[in-house]
């Protein structure tokens, strides 16, 4: 059990001049889950490349020890023959692609020569499946029909085809939702039986206390220190202690609760699948915000909580939607995104690289998207001097750590690509904020100054809805917590009745309610 | 220390970026010396400089509409039908009609805006990508070329109308004398000059508006209190610009004047440059290219914007297509054909991107100045049209290569 499987001695790696690895030193024993924690940048994800030959060897210095050999990997080709498998946070599959081809791509099951074997393919697939839990999957389903959730363990499926060793997984939950988190986690305990040894890197504290045997925290490029479970008790205080290196007292920041009257209400909601013209994916939603208030909407993944936001939001989701929204206790249009826009509404997307951000370009040209109008005088010649100014003012305002103004948001950190997104829409100086995801896969200590933010808005007397998978996030911020399930309203919890418990109770007792 | 330290760094980005920027100007230059000393001086000539503007304004024009659709991340392959398609009808409605020119212009320009809006249409609306619209529209029109002209040649055209390409504005030819002085004990000798004035005038006039727009924009940024590059970057900056656009009338103004095309051009390119850079509608464009999801989610009506982006694009040809035709005196069935391409590989050499989001119309402008010079270098070395193809080609190759690997280098 103790073997020791991998050792990274002295590992440096340096970036023009930046040394984003500085003498890192990493043990790994046979058989043993070993989670990497780290803000963002810290360099958890650069020491994954350098082990699976991402970055060959002679760009970084140090040694690896793997089964006892030093390994010089000059590809991830390399890599993998030694029985090392990087699953990263962007999935590499081929989505239209059947689950099978998918399991053994570039791995093809091949007869005379370089003919694939079809039979062997999907036999095997079909086993491999089972492995993973996935056995009521097609083999011959398409990779775009099925889940996230599913679509990672389709990744351990293929790394399993590989004869894997070392398994590594790069943010393996962070699109997924407790549930498919849990599978996920029981999984890599039943690899671990079968002697599969795991490194998993994660910014979800509570699955890493969960499963891991060992934790190695990484800040700024230098181990910070490793624990051990059994020798020292492990606890999410101590990690993030050790990753920001300062104590987070709280996790959410106070603030004052005055709520005020009700200021948007949405009312006999209903919205269609955009290509299904007959399913239904919003039932009859009626919800309210009052000023200055936060309201949670909670829910499993696929509850129907970013179509209603999205279906809100000028339409940009669905397709048959009928139901009023008032504003002020004014009903107000908003057929389309600029209506939304105009009527003080404004949304921030979950996937902020896809609907967020245009990548490559910089922050001050990001910042003033939405916004555009109101740095233009009426032929719609734009002040670019305005533009800088109200740029530099969100930067510092909320904190956007960059060299400047002019950095492409692509090379930013996700923490500060959301504050990008963030500082976008209030820059269209909204009254009502829609949220959603606003701290998915960014750090401990970004997601505080996120939560800061909020508070800063909610006390300038917006109203915000906040859409999150991590229920004690909507539990830690909302003043009041709308519980969505299967497109309905499933119940509606004030923040002294709302728990982990009441929440999912709410769903249980509707799933019950609607069968 | 590390202050210090600092200051070096953004100094060094600052003028990594500068030099990008300008790569393809120099570039431009660069290749423009090359040929004027193979030449021997020729390319150098007024008269040269004369048939670079008149040869090459069509695809100027057509690279202003073109890089809008590069902008967005499509192309548009039926310029060149459509710019034969407006030459025809309009030479038609004169030679056949007898229409007033002025009555067949204003015509050719609506069968543009028509021709646009009609792809923009199935682009924006019906979401039919550009390349097959357009390439549909590439058989279309140079079908219905044949189908207007009865495949035959129409002309000649009226002489007032082959001004438009042809003519000058106004001139005023002033006689110099041959000069002779002594400095240094030496005796220097100028030949004899004649000088269009208002080409002279013109010039001065540029740079006099160059100097003006830089000190205001100086001005402004020091009431926001930004930092301002240095005065002697912004005076060297300004004073490049200036010879370089002077020497340009100068050479206009000892050939034959300012062409009328030479501020069809001038205009065209002021508009689109400023649009692009300075506008919402600009904006938007660049927004929709860069991430087309992410602009709809930001309250841009990303539909509208393609459309207008293919009207422009048809405007483009229409204007294109009343150069060509006037500079022929006639309109044939062959015209324009792969007019298309050298717009395209226009944007594409001036830095844009196939993806979307990248380039500008200055760029797009040098582009295809660089191929003009290539054009009339090879030309005047009496290389044959079948070397010229293969080495556009190659600089086209060459310059998205060398543009790909410095941008993946200055990311890692």
């Amino acid at each position: 059990m103790s073997n020791v499987l991998l050792e990274m001695r002295h590992i440096t790696k340096v970036f023009s001049g930046v040394k984003a690895l500085d003498d890192v030193n990493l043990t790994v024993k046979e058989g043993e889950i070993h989670a990497l924690c780290g803000e963002n940048g810290a360099g958890k994800s650069t020491l994954m490349n350098v082990l699976s030959g991402v970055y060959p060897f002679g760009s970084y210095s140090g040694e690896i020890m793997f089964q006892g050999k030093e390994c010089k990997f000059h590809d991830i080709k390399a890599s993998e023959n030694e029985g090392i498998v990087i699953i990263h946070q962007e999935l590499a599959l081929s989505p239209y692609l059947s689950i099978a081809e998918n399991v053994f791509i570039g791995n093809e099951q091949t007869k005379m020569g370089s003919v694939i074997d079809w039979n062997r393919t999907r036999k095997h697939s079909t086993d491999l499946l089972k492995e993973v839990g996935l056995e009521n999957e097609n083999v011959n389903t398409r990779i775009m029909d099925i889940g996230v959730g599913k679509q990672q363990l389709v990744e351990i499926a293929k790394a399993l085809s590989k004869k894997v060793k070392l398994l590594i997984l790069d943010e393996p939950t962070a699109a997924l939702n407790d549930e498919e988190s849990n599978k996920l986690l029981l999984l890599l305990k039943k690899l671990q039986k079968q002697g599969i040894t795991s490194i998993m890197i994660s910014h979800k504290l509570n699955e890493i206390s969960q499963v891991a045997d060992v934790i190695t925290v990484i800040r700024d490029g230098h181990v910070i220190e490793t624990i051990e479970r059994g020798t020292a008790p492990i606890n999410e205080d101590r990690i993030i202690k050790g990753m920001v290196g300062r104590e987070l007292t709280n996790r959410y920041p106070d603030r004052d609760h005055n709520v005020g009257e009700v200021v948007f209400e949405v009312r006999n909601w209903n919205v269609y699948h955009p290509q299904e013209a007959d399913r239904k994916v919003i039932n009859n939603v009626n919800i309210n915000v009052r000023r200055g208030e936060v309201v949670g909407l909670a829910g499993l993944m696929g509850a129907g909580r970013t179509e209603l936001a999205m279906s809100i939001f000028g339409r940009s989701y669905g397709q048959k939607i009928s139901g009023t929204v008032y504003k002020d206790g004014k009903q107000i249009n908003m057929h389309t995104i600029s209506d939304a826009v105009d009527n003080g509404v404004a949304y921030v997307t979950e996937d902020r690289k896809t609907y967020g951000l245009v990548l490559i370009n910089d922050i001050k040209w990001n910042m003033s998207l939405a916004s555009l109008h109101s740095f233009a005088n009426k032929y719609g010649v734009i002040n670019k001097n305005e533009e800088i100014l109200a740029a530099h003012e969100y930067r510092s305002k909320i904190n956007v750590k960059s060299n400047s103004i002019e950095q492409t948001v692509g090379s930013l950190s996700g923490g500060n690509q959301q504050k990008v997104v963030l500082a976008k829409w209030i820059l269209t100086h909204p009254d009502i904020l829609i949220l959603d995801e606003p701290t998915r896969g960014i750090d401990v200590g970004a997601k505080y100054e996120i939560y800061c933010v909020i508070n800063q808005l909610i006390a300038e007397g917006k109203s915000i809805i906040i859409i999150s998978s991590e229920m004690s996030e909507v539990l830690g911020m909302a003043d009041r917590v709308y519980v969505v399930n299967e497109g309905e309203i499933a119940g509606e919890l004030s923040r002294e009745e709302a728990s982990q418990e009441a929440i999912m109770k709410c769903i249980m007792s509707h799933q019950k309610g609607g069968q | 220390m590390s202050t210090s330290e600092l200051k070096i760094k953004t100094k060094k980005t600052g003028e990594s970026i500068n030099l990008r920027q300008y790569g393809m100007m120099i570039a431009l230059i660069g290749i423009f010396v090359v040929f004027t000393v193979a030449t021997k001086g020729t390319l150098f000539f007024p008269d040269n400089f004369n048939n670079l503007v008149m040869q090459n304004s069509y695809v100027v024009i057509l690279a202003c509409g073109m890089v809008l659709c590069v902008l967005t991340g499509n192309v548009d392959l039926s310029v060149g039908s459509v710019t034969a398609f407006v030459g025809a009808v309009s030479a038609s409605l004169m030679v056949r009609q007898n229409m007033p020119v002025w009555a067949a212009i204003i015509c050719a320009l609506l069968i543009g805006l028509m021709v646009g809006a009609f792809q923009g249409f199935f682009i924006a609306y019906i979401r039919i990508p550009a390349f097959i619209v357009t390439l549909a529209d590439m058989l279309i029109f140079r079908g219905l070329t044949m189908v207007v002209l009865a495949g035959q040649t129409v002309g000649p055209l009226d002489a007032s109308y082959r001004k438009i390409a042809a003519g000058y504005l106004p001139t005023l030819f002033v006689q110099f004398n041959t000069l002779e002085w002594n400095m240094f004990g030496k005796t220097f000798r100028t030949g004899g000059l004649t000088i269009d004035m208002v080409s002279i005038i013109v010039g001065i006039l540029a740079a006099v508006a160059i100097v003006i727009l830089e000190i205001n924009n100086r001005r402004t940024k020091k009431k926001y209190n930004f930092k301002v590059t240095s005065v002697v970057q912004s005076a060297i900056k300004v004073i490049v610009i200036a010879a370089i656009a002077n020497i340009f009338t100068f050479k206009l103004g000892s050939s034959s004047g300012l062409p009328i095309v030479l501020l069809i051009l001038v205009v065209i390119i002021l508009i689109y440059s400023f649009v692009t850079q300075n506008t919402v509608a600009g904006r938007h464009i660049y927004a929709y290219g860069g991430n087309a999801k992410a602009a709809q989610l930001s309250g841009i009506k990303t539909q509208r914007v393609m459309f207008w982006v293919y009207v422009s694009m048809g405007l483009m040809c229409a204007i294109a297509g009343i150069v060509l035709s006037s500079r022929n005196g006639s309109a044939t069935p062959k015209a324009g054909d792969g007019f298309e391409l050298d717009a395209m590989a226009s944007c594409y050499i001036g830095g844009a991107s196939t993806t979307g989001g990248i380039g500008t119309v200055i760029g797009a402008v040098v582009g295809a100045m660089i191929m003009g010079v290539l054009n009339m270098g090879m030309s005047l070395l009496g290389w044959s049209v079948d070397w010229q193809k293969v080495v556009k080609g190659a600089v086209l190759l060459g310059a998205v290569t060398f543009d790909l690997i410095s941008k993946r280098k200055s990311t890692k």
